[in-house]
C-alpha cells in the first residue's frame, strides 16, 4: 500500500480492485486484518485446551515425563526450532519488502521462508522415523521402562498429537507463503503488502506455538 | 431446497411484459439451482442454512417424539433400553448442533446483520457460503453414524464411556459436530469482522439495533469457546482410537478434564443459543409495541455482560462430579451473578411495554412467550445454581425441564417469532396471521404440558435418560407425553402456512409492521446489493416516537388531520 520508491524499480500499481461487498480498498483491507486475527483468537483457544490437557498430564506423571522427554531427539528438535525462527525473519524481511513495493524480493523471501518451512517439515518427518526406530510411537511400536511406561505412553502421545497439528498448521502456512510468492512474482496483486502481512501473521502464529511445544516436549527435564 | 425456490421462481411471468414491471430482487435474480449452490449472497445462504435446519429440526423432533411415546408407560415397552440411549443422544446432537446453535445466527444473522447495518453483504461471503457446505459436511457424518446404527453416549460424550465402553459409532458423530463446529467458527468471525468494518455512515455502536448487539456477542463466544471443543473432541478420539491415557484414569488420564474442557464450551454454548434469541425478541417487542426499547444502553451491556459471565460459569455442570468445594462455591456465586443481566433484559422488555401501543400480531404473542418462559427457565436454573439443592436435582427432569424452558420455550419461540417477523421481508408475501397467532398459542400451551410436569417430576426424583421407570411417576409422564404431541402438531403447522404463503400470500409491503430499522428502508425482497441507494444513518435505533411524532407533522402540514 505504501507508494512504490521509483528508485528501486517502481510497482505501477493498477487501481485497486476492490471486492462488491466493500465500498474502498482500506476498508477491505482492515476486515481481511481483523479476519486473520479472530481466526488466532480461534487458535489460540484450540491450542490452549491442548496445553491444559498437557499440563494436567505432566502434573500427573512428573517422573514419567522428565524420563520420556529425555528420548526425544534434542539435536533434530533444537535444529527445527532455529530453523522455524530463522524462517520468520524470512516472513518479516519479506513483509519489509512488500511494504517497500520490491516485488521480485518479496518474492524470492517469502520462497525462502516457504524452503525453510518445508525443511522444517522434512526434519520433523526424519524425527519421526528415527522415535520409530526407537520404538516411541504408540500403538505402532512402543516399548520403555516399565517404572515409567504407563506416563511415558502418555507423554508420547501428547508428542505426536501435538507436533502433528502444528505440521499440519505449518503445511497451510507453506502453501500461503508460496502462493503469495507466485502472486508476488507475477505481480498480481495490488494489495500485496498487506496480502503478506496477514499471511506473515499466521506464519508468526504457528512459530510460537512451536515456541511453547519446545520446552515442553524437548527441555523438561534438561534444565 | 430446490422446489421451494422454483416456487417462488414459478410466481414471476416469465417472457411477459409484467416481468419488466417486477424489481429485480434477490429471490429472482436468477433461477437455478447453480445460483443457489454457489452463492456468495449472505440472503440467499441463511435461506440454504434455513432449510437445512428445518430438516434437522424435524429428525430431531421426531426422536424426541419417540421418547415420549415410550415414557407415556412405566415399563419402557416401546422401545429397547439402547434404543433409547441413542434416541435421546441422536436428538440432543441434533437440535444442540445441528438445530439451536446455527438456528438465529447462520439464518435470520446472516440474513439480517448485513442488512441491519446497511452494508451489501458479510465482510467474507465466500467464507459464509464455505461455512455452509461444511455444516453440510458435517450433517453427512452424523447422518451416516444414525444410519451405521447410532449413538449412545448422549449429547455431552463423556469420558470414558465414550472412550472406552460404548461400542457405538462415536468417531463418526465426533468428527460431525468436529466439522460443524468449523461451520460455527467461521460464521461467528464474519459476523464479528462485518459488524467492526461494514457499517454504513453514521451507524455508531449505540446505534446497532439489539439484535445485532446479540449476534456480535454470540459471534465473540462462538469464536473463543467453539476451538476448545474441537480439541476436546480431538482428544476423546485419540483416546478412543490409540489407547492414550487423557481422560481414562485406567490408562492415567483424567475424567474431570473431559468435564472441564466439555463444559468450558458447553456452558458458552448455551449463551450461543439465547442470546440471539434475545436480540430477536428485543426488535419484536419493540416493533410491536410501537415504543423504543426502553434502557437501550443497558440492555447491549447485559448482552456483552451475559456473554462474558457465560465463560465463567461451567463448573455449574459438575457440583457432584467431585471437584473441589471451593470451585463449587465460587462457580455457583458466578452463575448467580448471570441472573443480574438476564433480569435486566426481562425487565427492560416489560418496561418497553409501558405506554406502547401494543398490536397482538404473531410475532409479538412468540416474544411474549418468550420473555415468560425464560423468566421461568432462568428462575429455575437459580435453582440448580445452588450447591446443596444440585445434589438433589442434578440429573432428574428438573434439569431436563429446566433448559429445556430456556432451549426450546425460549430460543426456538424466539427463532419461530423472528421467522415470522422478518417473513414478508425475506420471501416477499405475508402469511395468515390468524393462523400464525393461532399456532403460537398452541405450542406455548403445549410446550407448558410437556416441560411443567417435568420439574414436578424432577423434584420428585424421576432420573434422566431412563426408558422405564416407577409407575407413581405415570399421571405426570402421561401429561408430559400429550403435551408433546400438542408441540409437535404446533411445529408443523407453520410449515403449512408459511409454506402457502410463498405461493398465495400477499406480496409483502417493504415495511409491512411500520418498524424501524435499516432491513425495513429497503424493498421486500431486498435487491441483490440490498439497497438501491446505500444508507445513512441520522437517528437512533427504535426512533418509534420520533417517527410518530414526525408522522403526525406531515399529517398537520398536509392537512389531514
Amino acid at each position: 500500500m505504501t507508494s512504490a520508491n521509483p528508485a528501486i524499480g517502481a510497482v505501477h500499481e493498477p487501481a485497486l480492485r476492490v471486492a462488491a461487498q466493500f465500498e474502498e480498498a482500506p476498508q477491505q483491507v482492515h476486515a481481511a486484518k481483523l479476519g486473520m486475527w479472530i481466526f488466532l483468537a480461534t487458535e489460540v483457544m484450540f491450542f490452549g485446551a491442548l496445553f491444559f490437557a498437557y499440563a494436567i498430564a505432566r502434573v500427573q506423571f512428573p517422573e514419567a515425563f522428565a524420563a520420556a522427554s529425555k528420548h526425544t531427539n534434542i539435536l533434530l528438535g533444537t535444529t527445527n526450532t532455529a530453523v522455524l525462527l530463522t524462517s520468520s525473519l524470512f516472513m518479516v524481511l519479506a513483509m519489509r519488502a512488500a511494504e517497500l513495493g520490491v516485488r521480485r524480493a518479496t518474492a524470492i523471501l517469502l520462497v525462502i521462508t516457504g524452503l525453510l518451512g518445508l525443511a522444517f517439515t522434512g526434519i520433523k518427518l526424519t524425527e519421526y522415523a528415527l522415535d520409530y526406530r526407537d520404538h516411541l510411537v504408540p500403538v505402532l511400536d512402543f516399548s520403555f521402562d516399565p517404572r515409567y511406561a504407563k506416563g511415558a505412553l502418555v507423554f508420547f502421545g501428547f508428542y505426536f498429537v501435538t507436533t502433528g497439528l502444528h505440521l499440519v498448521h505449518l503445511s497451510v502456512g507453506n502453501g500461503l507463503v508460496l502462493t503469495f510468492a507466485r502472486r508476488a512474482w507475477l505481480g498480481k496483486p495490488n494489495t500485496l503488502a498487506d496480502q503478506v502481512e496477514i499471511a506473515g501473521l499466521y506464519w508468526h502464529f504457528v512459530d510460537v506455538v512451536w515456541i511453547f511445544l519446545y520446552p515442553c516436549l524437548y527441555l523438561v527435564s534438561r534444565t | 431446497m430446490s422446489s421451494w425456490t422454483t416456487g417462488l421462481a414459478g410466481d414471476v411471468p416469465q417472457g411477459h411484459a409484467v416481468r419488466v414491471e417486477t424489481p429485480s430482487n434477490y429471490l429472482n435474480a436468477k433461477f437455478t439451482i447453480g445460483s443457489w449452490l454457489a452463492t456468495h449472497d449472505h440472503k440467499r445462504i441463511a435461506i440454504l442454512f434455513a432449510v437445512s435446519i428445518t430438516a434437522f429440526f424435524f429428525i430431531g423432533g421426531a426422536a424426541a417424539t419417540m421418547m415420549r411415546l415410550d415414557l407415556a408407560t412405566p415399563a419402557g415397552d416401546f422401545v429397547k433400553a439402547e434404543t433409547y440411549n441413542k434416541l435421546f443422544t441422536m436428538h440432543g446432537v441434533i437440535m444442540v448442533w445441528f438445530f439451536l446453535i446455527p438456528s438465529i445466527p447462520a439464518t435470520l444473522g446472516n440474513f439480517l446483520v448485513p442488512l441491519m447495518i446497511g452494508a451489501r453483504d458479510l465482510a467474507f461471503p465466500r467464507l459464509n457460503l464455505t461455512s455452509w457446505y461444511l455444516y453440510v459436511g458435517g450433517s453427512i457424518f452424523t447422518i451416516a453414524a444414525m444410519i451405521a446404527g447410532g449413538v449412545d453416549t448422549g449429547w455431552t460424550f463423556y469420558a470414558p464411556f465414550s472412550t472406552m465402553f460404548s461400542n457405538t459409532h462415536v468417531i463418526y458423530v465426533l468428527a460431525g459436530v468436529f466439522v460443524v463446529g468449523f461451520s460455527s467458527i467461521l460464521t461467528g468471525l464474519n459476523i464479528i469482522v462485518t459488524v467492526h468494518t461494514m457499517r454504513a455512515p453514521g451507524m455508531t455502536w449505540f446505534r446497532l439495533p439489539l439484535f445485532v448487539w446479540a449476534q456480535y456477542a454470540t459471534a465473540a463466544i462462538l469464536v473463543l469457546a467453539t476451538p476448545v471443543l474441537a480439541m476436546t473432541l480431538v482428544l476423546v478420539t485419540v483416546e478412543r482410537l490409540f489407547g492414550i491415557g487423557i481422560f481414562n484414569p485406567v490408562l492415567g488420564g483424567d475424567p474431570l478434564l473431559f468435564q472441564h474442557l466439555f463444559w468450558f464450551y458447553s456452558h458458552p454454548a448455551v449463551y450461543i443459543m439465547v442470546l440471539p434469541a434475545m436480540g430477536v425478541v428485543s426488535e419484536l417487542i419493540a416493533a410491536s409495541a410501537h415504543n423504543p426499547v426502553f434502557g437501550y444502553k443497558t440492555m447491549a451491556f447485559a448482552i456483552i455482560a451475559i456473554a462474558v459471565l457465560g465463560f465463567l460459569v461451567w463448573g455449574h455442570h459438575m457440583f457432584v462430579s467431585g471437584q473441589s468445594m471451593y470451585a463449587g462455591v465460587v462457580f455457583s456465586f458466578m452463575s448467580f451473578l448471570v441472573a443480574i443481566p438476564s433480569a435486566v433484559k426481562v425487565f427492560n422488555w416489560t418496561a418497553t411495554l409501558w405506554h406502547g401501543r401494543i398490536t397482538y400480531t404473531a410475532p409479538m404473542l412468540y416474544a411474549l412467550g418468550f420473555v415468560g418462559l425464560f423468566t421461568v427457565g432462568g428462575m429455575t436454573g437459580l435453582f440448580l445454581a445452588s450447591l446443596a439443592l444440585d445434589v438433589h436435582l442434578t440429573d432428574t427432569y428438573f434439569v431436563v425441564a429446566h433448559f429445556h424452558y430456556i432451549m426450546v420455550g425460549g430460543t426456538v419461540s424466539a427463532y419461530l417469532g423472528g421467522i415470522h417477523f422478518w417473513w414478508p421481508k425475506i420471501t416477499g408475501r405475508m402469511y395468515s396471521d390468524r393462523w400464525a397467532r393461532f399456532a403460537a398459542i398452541l405450542l406455548f400451551v403445549g410446550f407448558n404440558f410437556t416441560f411443567f410436569p417435568q420439574y414436578l417430576l424432577g423434584i420428585a426424583g424421576m432420573p434422566r435418560r431412563y426408558h422405564a421407570y416407577p409407575p407413581e411417576f405415570q399421571t405426570l409422564n402421561v401429561l408430559s407425553s400429550a403435551g408433546a404431541l400438542i408441540l409437535a402438531l404446533g411445529y408443523l403447522l407453520p410449515l403449512l402456512y408459511l409454506g402457502w404463503s410463498l405461493f398465495r400470500g400477499a406480496r409483502a409491503p417493504a415495511n409491512p409492521w411500520d418498524a424501524t430499522g435499516l432491513e425495513w428502508q429497503t424493498s421486500s425482497p431486498p435487491p441483490v446489493h440490498n439497497f438501491a441507494t446505500p444508507p445513512v444513518v441520522t437517528e437512533p435505533p427504535y426512533a418509534y416516537r420520533m417517527a410518530a411524532l414526525s408522522r403526525d407533522v406531515v399529517d398537520a402540514r398536509e392537512g389531514t388531520r
